[in-house]
Formats: structure tokens, sequence, C-alpha cells
């Protein structure tokens, strides 16, 4: 399934390009980008796993910018 | 400005002030006074926890969070490090310089997304559907198929459909660029995204808003974006280790120096924490991508959509263009191009056979009473009788008439003149002796000549043309247009395997692009390195298989295209090069202490910031 988000606060270019490699290595994940210029996310990911795969996607991004937020 | 970067604007003003007060006071005898250095060292701590608490508690919450290498860490730890050394006012001000080159960075980024968000200003708000007699604004999204909406004048058209009732201009400037408004009468089919002129509109809706064009188009631009060019991934790549290595030279350099070769600690201190300042790699992450993303906005205000950085990219060393014939290069509408009487003029040989041809439902017929202009009097046509294969056999004013090919002469044996030019031949006999012939063809597209010029004058080697069509009427366009190499006759799929051939001369990194009209040509578009497809005003099959739309079917834009992208890539060099070059520059200045934090300071947001001006260029392209 595939679905976007929109980030807000993603302040940092570099910042993004973490987020978007961290994740990509969550398990379920089969393709991310996180896009500093529209500051959103898209993800795809399993669907029967979907909102299990979310809440870790909102830890690793906290864990890179905690002001950052995913708006759902 | 946003309310977060009002905030940062007050605080760098308050930290500004302090910093002065205590800067002039210092230089200006209070050092005397004040001889203890711990009370400088509280007094600066002041104007620094101003302007920089926000960076050392997202410092410290980051190590916490396992994230070492970040900019808010790199910065602690170097104005921490001029503290050590007792540089106060040095700290504070590099501390300033950085929030306030960190504010600019944001405001110009925060700019340039409007900017280029603006022109991308397609989306419809609402639509206006009459209930109970009065129009009621809904959402787009909650139209069904089959609805009538009501669009007034000024208004954007928010779903695809038919006109049911009324009649006005549309302008369709903001999806294809092109700025003469179109005609839209009952029975036309209208798009989402485009202005109404003057008229009111009833419209039959045939889309729902997610499958309508303007969502298309949104979703496409947003999405290329992600499709990430090779300099991008580079960049990105390089930036993951850029960070760790300075970082490591600047402990080598705050260590190894004093402690084996008898330096002073302060001054090599000093040169490892302007090493730290340097080593955030975001000038460089940044700056590629908006150049990127400014390249598709400046592409898409001429109306052509690039799906993805690396096509762009990819444009910009294109050498190659295959084009399909037929509704690329020509109309696809086939016309009457030459009369060639025998006998009688122009005119009656093209009277005879409009109406000769007055009941066929042929394409071939219909041009030909297209070129006649006036409708041909059946009742002067009796007893027609089409010869499958070969044309028609009637009677006009009486008169045995024949209309067909070589074969139907030879068949009815009449002694006709054998016409060599390219297109299709239509031979006229009356009462057995030979009239004349008519020739259709093809048509060339406007501007094509011009386009495939324009194309040799930016740079692309060679252009093909493939199709399907007979060699003469090929050779013909081919020779008309300055079209390289041409390969007629071919079946659907020998247009891939030509493709292919034409891929395995390529060099290098030479790319080579394909032009179709995105409805029999879908494996050539994916196949080639760049697939253009004409838009053809909302066929989903050429959005959906090409990598570059021309929204408004105009082959002309493509040097246009290649221009911006050469551009963007010139820009996206240039900042590589810029920025690299200034942080290396600076890096082996500090490491021979000529330029201080100062210097580094302005490697790190100096360089952002100008990148990030020179980036916008690339929206600005012609």
């Amino acid at each position: 399934m595939k679905k976007k988000f929109k980030m807000q606060d993603l302040d940092c270019a570099n910042c993004a390009a973490k987020m978007e490699d961290a994740i990509r290595h969550i398990e379920g994940v089969t393709d991310a980008t996180v896009s500093f210029m529209t500051q959103k996310l898209t993800i795809e990911a399993d669907e029967e796993r979907f909102d299990e795969i979310m809440k870790e996607v909102v830890s690793v991004c906290a864990k890179v910018e905690p002001d950052c937020k995913i708006l759902m | 400005m946003t309310k977060k970067q009002k905030k940062m604007l007050y605080r760098i003003c308050a930290a500004f002030v302090l910093f002065l007060l205590l800067f002039a006071g210092e230089h200006l005898g209070l050092a005397e006074a004040i001889t203890h250095g711990a009370v400088w060292f509280f007094l600066y701590l002041i104007p620094y926890l101003v302007i920089g608490y926000d960076i050392i508690f997202k410092a410290a919450r980051n190590i916490r969070n396992g994230q070492v290498f970040d900019e808010n860490f790199l910065m602690m730890v170097a104005t921490f490090g001029a503290f050590g050394v007792q540089e106060y006012s040095e700290a504070v001000a590099v501390m300033l310089f950085y929030q306030v080159g960190e504010l600019f960075q944001s405001y110009a980024v925060g700019r340039s997304r409007q900017s280029i968000s603006d022109m991308m200003d397609i989306c419809p708000e609402y639509a206006n559907i009459e209930q109970d007699g009065a129009l009621v604004q809904v959402d787009p999204d909650d139209v069904e198929v089959g609805s009538v909406i009501v669009v007034k004048p000024g208004e954007r058209i928010p779903l695809d459909g038919v006109v049911t009732e009324g009649e006005s201009l549309i302008d369709t400037a903001a999806l294809t660029g092109e700025s003469v408004p179109r005609r839209a009468s009952v029975g036309d089919a209208v798009i989402s995204g485009c202005v109404n002129g003057s008229g009111t509109l009833r419209v039959r809706t045939t889309k729902e808003f997610d499958d309508s064009t303007v969502a298309k188009i949104l979703e496409l631009v947003e999405n290329a974006s992600n499709k990430k060019a090779k300099v991008e991934n580079f960049i990105t790549r390089f930036a993951r280790y850029y960070t760790p290595v300075v970082t490591i030279g600047a402990v080598i350099l705050a260590i190894v120096p004093p402690l084996f070769f008898g330096g002073a600690w302060r001054e090599w201190i000093e040169t490892a924490c302007t090493f730290l300042v340097i080593s955030c790699p975001c000038a460089l992450v940044i700056s590629v991508p908006l150049g990127f993303f400014g390249g598709i906005g400046a592409a898409s205000r001429l109306g052509v959509l690039v799906k993805g950085s690396n096509y762009l990219e990819a444009v910009a060393e294109m050498t190659t263009i295959v084009f399909d014939k037929t509704g690329t290069l020509t109309k696809g509408e086939f016309k009457v191009t030459e009369i060639l009487p025998k006998q009688c003029s122009r005119e009656e040989l093209l009277e005879l056979a409009a109406h000769g041809e007055g009941y066929s439902n042929h394409p071939i017929a219909a041009s030909i009473r297209e070129a006649y202009k006036k409708a041909p009097d059946l009742s002067r046509v009796t007893d027609a009788a089409e010869k499958a294969g070969h044309g028609i056999l009637v009677k006009v004013d009486g008169k045995d008439v024949l209309l067909g090919n070589e074969k139907l002469m030879q068949a009815e044996q009449i002694a006709y003149e054998p016409c060599e030019s390219a297109g299709t031949v239509v031979y006229v006999a009356q009462d057995g002796v030979f009239a004349g012939s008519i020739v259709i063809a093809d048509t060339v597209k406007d501007g094509a000549k011009e386009a495939l010029a324009a194309m040799k004058r930016v740079g692309v080697k060679k252009t093909v043309m493939l199709t399907g069509d007979r060699l003469a009427a090929a050779d013909h366009v081919a020779a008309e247009l300055g079209i390289d190499e041409v390969h007629a006759e071919l079946l659907p799929g020998d247009k891939v395997s030509r493709v292919e051939t034409l891929l395995g001369a390529q060099q290098g990194k030479e790319k080579l692009a394909f032009v179709g009209d995105g409805i029999n040509d879908a494996p050539v578009l994916t196949r080639a390195d760049i697939g253009f497809a004409m838009g053809s005003m909302g066929s989903d099959a050429a959005i959906e298989a090409a990598d570059i739309v021309l929204m408004d079917d105009d082959v002309r834009k493509i040097a246009a295209v290649v221009r911006i992208a050469r551009r963007t890539l010139a820009i996206v060099k240039q900042n590589i090069v810029f920025a690299l070059g200034v942080k290396i520059l600076i890096l082996i200045l500090s490491t021979f202490h000529i330029v201080g934090m100062w210097g580094g300071v302005f490697a790190d947001v100096g360089v952002a910031v100008l990148a990030i001006l020179n980036s916008m260029r690339a929206l600005k392209t012609k």
C-alpha cells in the first residue's frame, strides 16, 4: 500500500535524507521517500502491518529530528 | 515569515544588542575595570544562551537518540571549544552568525517552495452543484461521475467533463503553457485545471476527482522530486561520509600537533572548532534538489511535465531523438495535397470526385469532400457501388465515374497516368476516359520543421523517424522536415527493435529519446532512455507511459526542455563545485590558522544561502 503524509517543520535537508534512509530500513517498508522540497513523506509498505509500521516510522523520525511531525 | 522564523528574528536581535554592548564594553576600557576572566565568561554566556539555547537543547536530545553528527551537536562542541580557549566573543558571534544564516536559509527555501507551488496552483478548491435551484459549493472530491456542475466565468474547472450547456473561451495556460484560449461549446470535452473565460458552462462530469487531469498532474509534479538524479544520490551518499571525516580531522588537529609537535593548545583547538563548523553538509544536500525542483518548475510553466529529476538529467545528455511519424510530426489528419487534372480544371475534377465519393464514409472520401468545402448535391449521384480494394463505381449526372487506385484503373482498362507523389492517390475517370488524379496525404504539424531545427541547434546530433507508413510518404515528410534517418513500413513490434538497435549505437553517456503520441507506442516509450509523450489534453495512456509529457503536443517545446535541463544541470554543478571548493579552501586555510571560526561559519551557512539563491535561477529559465 502506498500512502502520502505531510510533514511539518522539516527544517533540514540532511535530516530528510537521514529519515528516508532510516524509514527504508524498517521491516515491511518496500519504498520510502522524504521530500524536503514538498515536505512530504511517501511510503510503500505492507498493508496488514501498516499501522504498526507507521508507529515505527514516527519513532525513527523523532529520533532524527524531534521537532518534525508527521501529520496523519 | 512563519511564526517560528519571527521568533528567531527577535532572538537574533536581542542577542545582537547584548553582544554589541558587551563587545563595546570590553574594548572601551571595561576590560581593565573587570579583570577577573570568569566575569566576562558569565557576561558573554547571557547572549550565548539567548541565541543558542535551542541548539544545545537539540544537541543533547539528539545524542540521547544516537544522532551524534548532527549540526546542532557540531555547533555546540565548536562554541564550547571557543569558550574553553577563552574566546568568549568569538563563541557568541559564531553562534549568532550561524543562526542568522539558518534563518535566512529557511526563509529562502520557504520562498522558493512557495514560488514553485504558486506556479502549480491549478488545484480547484470547489465545484458548484445545483441543488433545489440554488448553487452549492462542494468539495470536488465529493462530486460523482455523471453529475452536472456549473462553472461560472473566471472559475477553475474542477473536474473533467463534457459541456452540456453554454459556450465559453477556456484558458488552458496553467496546463499547457498555451496562451490562446480554446473555444468550448455544447458537446466539447473540457479538462479540469483550466480557467473558464467569459460564459457560464454546465458540465457533465466524466471522471472522479482522483482520476481527473488536474489530480494526475499534481501527483506527477509532487512525485517528480522523488525520482532522484544521479548527482542527487551522489551528494546524499557523499554527505554520509563527509561529516564524520571532517569531524575526525578536527579531533586529530586538536590533539596531535600540540601533543607531539609542541603546538599551542589554544590555537589548535580553535582550528578544530572551525573544522566542526564546516563539517555540516547542508549546503550541498539542500541546493541540489532545489535546483532540480526549480528546473522541473520552469518546465511545467511551459506546459511540459517532467516526471523526475533523473529525466531532466538525462535530457541534458540527449543526442538522439526518435520520432513516431503520425500524430507526432504530422497531424494524423488526411488532407488533399495535390489535384492533378488531365483535361478539366482543378475545381471541376474536385467537384466530380467529391460527388463521386458523396455516399462513401471512407476517410479518403471524407478528406476529398472536406477539400471541396461545399456539401455535394447528392441528387446528382446515382448507382453508387463499392468495389472492395479497388474503389468506387458511380454515376454522376448520369455519367459513369470511376474513383479508385491503380488496380481499379487497370481492371476497367482506363489509360491512366501513374502518379508518383507521396501519399494515397485517387485516380478519377469519367465515361471511360482518365480525368486526373487527387493525392491525399497526412500533413506536417505547424512548427515541426522549426522544432527539428531548434533541436539541432541545442545539440541533438541525430534525428530518426519511425513509421508504419509507406516509404514514399515517409521520405516525403522526412525531406520536408530535415530528418536524418527514416525507417518506414514498420510493424508496431519493429519499432521496439529499431529503438534497441539505436540504443546499442549510443556511446558513453549519450541518451536517446523517443517522442510518440503515446497511444500505440507505450513499449517504445518505456524502452528509450527518455520517453516524450503527447499529452493530447488528458490522454491517460500517454501521461502514464512517458517520462516527460508535452501537454499541448507541441514538439517545439522539446528544445526548450533541453535548454532548461542543461541550465539546471549547470547550476547544480556550480553549486557542488562552489560549496565543496569553499569548504575545502576554508579547511586548508584554517589548518594554517589563516582564518578562524568566522570563516568556518561562512563556509557553512553563507555558502548554503548563496547556493540556494543560485538554485532559484533554474526556475527562471525561459
